[in-house]
């Protein structure tokens, strides 16, 4: 099977048959030719590791975790390729699996290649999520890297007679100490054979040999910022990526979305397409509806054209988004969580000499991908392979295999790049429509969705309202803090479980509600009387809606912390106090210390940050200026399992218009140990300019049977006129112990999604003396808010 | 369906389609270029973006009728005789990507914005690419990526 139709300029390397990934895998002692392209070549590695993957009529077992070649290949040409089970959403983890395995292999980076999230080609690590490609399999790559070193050392001990403390590794050439003309490569020990070797371990994360991992000091790779390898083929447009997927005998597909949420389909009127060229089918299931024409315009053409009769369901699936919050404050929770309880924080609220109280609410944002949802599904060979950008491939794969209740090893997802994935492939709906439109049809199937159906049906980040009340003493102490949160997030989809993709709900599942969850804000402060309190709340549509929620980058961290972080802010300038000196004060008020030293690490954070700036201690606000342009700053500060960050904005806001602008971001950000310190810098730039479009622009908008926000129009984002004059991201690597032989590497990406909001709110009341408590701060109101604050508009 | 001749990249494309067909499918699914995607159909993100006579050109909104005979260049067209354009070099320079899809309209508008004003101040550089979006954010990293360009190509 040709996996791919090329036109003539693009050829792609297409290796020989007989030589694939599982071939090798399957075929003791074969040699292995098919990847040597895949290494030297900087810029193509992605196409060429696809095309050889894509190889292979099936079955489709599990890889053996325990099995050694299951995650290094290492050919003769003294190159290695490294097969890791997690998916590149854009930040560089391919790049930083690269260094930290070249390093425990001690072969140079140039020298070695990454495949990722294929799941016939890699072991499941669960694909990504959750910031924890470093954090979590970091782990185990770096052990396997190591064990494969230990490996080749016991091979040349024997081959040259001399214990393998005699030997020394140099970029992967191993040499006799005592005489260095006897060496060899690891390509000649085992270049093209199998390592053979058993692993322990009870799940893949736990992977481990017997080697000993490289203290941190050893490092040559790890630490230095190697380009990242796929950004070369992203620029000169020779990327392959999941919706440039063509197979023989392709179709296209589009969905027809019911046009109210929680409609009932009641006739199709497959007239109404008649005429349309290559039509190959109108699919319906329940109230799914697809068209399938031969080619793609006119699939759009025909899902538009397509007469559907739906009826409206009896009562409104919804609030409407401006009666959101007070439906959300109405409702009885689904879910109550156990409170964090500390101290008392009733009677310590009756004795304090200052109560202040607040409510915040948090809109319902979407993902709005930049590119709408697709997938391609091949159902050839009686089996079925999906090429997709879905960031949890190997949930797909089980996901589809239940769904349509085939063998999982007769499914495979082909994982490739594609757009802005911060969970949206999480629930992958396109991954699971074009599965079930290519068994229906018999033939490759390829599904994009349209922009308006994207921005309606994507899945949302839960909205959120939350009541707060602090105490403080008449030396403005903090003495109480009360946190009371309201999440709409009753049905969260999160691992492409085949029971809870759209595709599966318009078709009538209707699994139980997974309780869905409520978050606390992270941080370190000591606070004497503390009462943290969240609930689960759900709207009167639970299927099949476009109010569904998923993990949208942080799902809960930015909505928390925008709401604990403002209001902190709140009792600062209510004590009169400078916002980073109430802050520091918190975080110095206990010496109680955890285990990855989060006090002593956000004490720094907030230091470097405030440092950074040029901060100068006053309270909030400052003295309102006169002109148009009113400045300030504001500073937020979190933790996101053990990466802690403190974030600054400055602002400038325009009392006749309410625009803000971020002039500048100072982000000070410690995750332990730096694999690539420019690509995480850019990642962090990212992730605070995603979560400033959020704290900005974002929000879902709906009535109370449809969501209107449906372009770049009516859900606007950042654009390049919003961009920061300034962004500095101060690296704070400092693990304030000692005595700890190692220093861990730590999840970056989401953390900082948590402290824009708040930063960019805190710096809006710095500025103006107006306190914002919504989300997103548009123009109109910010405007309200001033007018209402009796803030001049100019003259 | 009629017959129409396309010219992308330097080369001759004939292919047979309907002459109300967005020119996007058209480049992506007859004449095999991949560099402009589909963003939102509507004109309103750049994913799409192609140059044609100077200009840069949202292609999913373009009928393709209107740019028969008319050279069409597409990310993959940037690069002579394998150098890769000072834009694309300044991208890798700059590390600019995050995900990367919607890179080609931002190289592309970017193109057109030095072909026209080959010294753009900050104001001028953000004007002029205000309407391309990025939804990973990468706007601080593509603006100093324009000026890096801007430097060896002006």
């Amino acid at each position: 099977m040709t996996p791919f139709t090329t036109t003539p300029e693009e050829s792609q390397t297409v290796e020989p048959a007989g030589t694939t990934r599982r071939d090798f895998l399957k075929n003791s002692g074969r040699l292995v030719v098919g990847f040597s392209a895949i290494s030297a070549v900087p810029g193509v590695p992605f196409a060429e590791a696809v095309l050889n993957a894509a190889q292979g009529a099936g079955p489709y077992p599990d890889l053996d975790f325990r099995q050694l070649d299951s995650w290094i290949v290492i050919r003769q040409d003294n190159t290695a390729t490294f097969y890791v089970g997690k998916t590149d959403l854009g930040q560089g983890t391919g790049t930083a699996f690269r260094q930290i395995m070249a390093d425990e292999l001690d072969m140079p980076y140039d020298r070695t290649s990454c495949v990722m999230g294929s799941t016939d080609v890699t072991v499941d690590q669960g694909g990504s999520g959750g910031s924890d490609a470093l954090q979590t399999d970091g782990w185990p790559m770096r052990r396997v890297a190591a064990e494969a070193r230990r490996v080749l050392l016991d091979m040349a001990s024997q081959r040259f007679a001399v214990p393998a403390g005699d030997l020394v590794v140099s970029d992967a050439v191993i040499s006799v100490r005592s005489d260095p003309s006897k060496r060899i490569t690891y390509g000649d020990l085992i270049g093209g054979r199998k390592f053979n070797v058993t692993l322990t371990g009870n799940n893949p994360d736990a992977t481990t040999g017997i080697a000993k991992l490289k203290d941190v000091q050893q490092f040559k790779i790890v630490g230095q910022s190697p380009q990242r390898y796929d950004i070369p083929a992203k620029v000169d447009g020779s990327l392959k990526w999941a919706v440039d997927v063509k197979l023989p005998g392709m179709v296209h597909a589009r969905n027809v979305k019911p046009p109210f949420a929680g409609a009932t389909l009641i006739s199709i009127d497959e007239s109404s397409v008649r005429g349309i060229p290559g039509i190959v089918k109108v699919v319906s299931k329940g109230n799914y509806v697809a068209v399938v024409c031969e080619r793609e315009e006119h699939a759009i053409q025909a899902a538009r054209q397509l007469k559907v009769n739906w009826q409206k369901p009896a009562t409104a699936p919804f609030p409407s988004s401006e009666n959101l919050h007070s439906f959300m404050r109405r409702a009885t929770p689904t879910l109550s969580l156990p409170p964090t309880v500390v101290g008392d924080t009733a009677a310590a609220l009756a004795g304090a000499a200052r109560v202040v109280q607040a409510d915040y609410d948090v809109p319902f944002q979407g993902h709005t991908s930049f590119g709408p949802a697709h997938a391609t599904a091949d159902p050839s060979n009686d089996q079925l392979t999906i090429y997709s950008n879905d960031m949890k491939s190997y949930g797909m794969r089980n996901g589809v295999a239940e769904f349509l209740k085939i063998p999982r090893d007769r499914v495979r997802v082909i994982w490739m790049e594609g757009p802005q994935g911060y969970g949206r492939t999480a629930a992958d709906d396109a991954g699971f429509e074009a599965a079930f439109l290519a068994k229906e049809i018999g033939r490759p199937v390829r599904v994009q969705w349209m922009r308006n159906e994207e921005t309606a049906w994507d899945t949302k980040g839960p909205a959120y309202t939350f009541t707060m009340r602090g105490g403080l003493d008449a030396q403005g102490n903090l003495t109480a803090f009360e946190y009371d949160a309201r999440a709409a997030d009753h049905h969260h989809l999160g691992y492409n479980e085949h029971d809870t993709v759209l595709i599966s709900q318009l078709m009538g599942t209707r699994r139980e509600p997974n309780r869905g969850g409520a978050s606390m804000p992270n941080e370190m402060y000591a606070i004497p009387n503390r009462r943290m309190s969240a609930h689960v709340v759900s709207l009167p549509l639970v299927w099949e809606t476009p109010l569904r929620t998923g993990n949208l980058r942080d799902p809960n961290g930015p909505q928390t912390t925008f709401a604990s972080e403002s209001f902190i802010d709140e009792l600062a300038a209510a004590a009169k106090a400078d916002p980073v000196e109430f802050r520091m004060k918190l975080l110095t008020g206990s010496t109680v210390e955890d285990s990855g030293f989060k006090r002593a690490r956000s004490i720094a954070v907030v230091k470097a940050a405030a440092e950074k700036f040029g901060w100068d201690p006053r309270p909030s606000p400052r003295p309102r200026a006169t002109g148009d342009i009113m400045t300030g700053r504001g500073i937020a500060y979190a933790w996101r399992s053990q990466t802690v960050v403190a974030q600054i904005a400055e602002v400038e806001v325009n009392r006749r218009t309410g625009k803000v602008w971020v002039k500048r971001f100072v982000c000070a950000h410690d995750c332990g140990l730096v694999v690539n310190p420019e690509g995480l810098r850019r990642a962090v730039e990212g992730g605070m300019l995603h979560a400033l479009s959020r704290a900005l622009y974002e929000e879902v908008q709906f009535d109370t049977e449809k969501v209107t926000s449906v372009d770049w129009i009516t859900s606007p984002s950042l654009r390049h006129t919003d961009t920061p004059a300034t962004i500095d991201v101060v690296i704070v690597n400092g693990d304030p112990n000692p005595n700890r032989p190692d220093l861990p590497h730590y999840g970056a990406g989401e953390t900082v999604c948590k402290t824009t909001l708040a930063a960019v709110g805190n710096a809006i009341y710095d500025a103006t003396g107006v306190r914002l408590r919504r989300v997103p701060f548009r123009e109109a109101r910010v405007l309200a808010a001033l007018k209402s604050a009796g803030v001049p508009s100019g003259g | 369906m009629s017959n129409i001749t396309l010219k992308v990249n330097g080369k001759a494309h004939a292919v047979d389609v309907d002459l109300s067909t967005p020119l996007l499918y058209v480049l992506r699914n007859d004449v095999g270029v991949q560099g402009p995607r589909f963003g939102c159909g509507l004109g309103q993100c750049g994913a799409c973006t192609v140059i044609i006579k100077g200009e840069a050109v949202r292609s999913c909104t373009r009928p393709v009728s209107s740019v028969q005979g008319a050279e069409i260049t597409t990310l993959e067209g940037l690069s002579q005789n394998g150098v890769l354009h000072p834009l694309q070099q300044a991208w890798i320079d700059e590390q600019v990507p995050q995900c990367g899809f919607c890179q080609n309209g931002q190289i592309l508008t970017a193109k057109v914005l030095l072909d026209k004003n080959p010294n753009p101040t900050d104001a001028q550089i953000r004007q002029g690419m205000a309407n391309t979006l990025c939804r990973c954010m990468t706007y601080y990293r593509i603006q100093a990526a324009i000026k890096r360009a801007a430097k060896v190509t002006a």
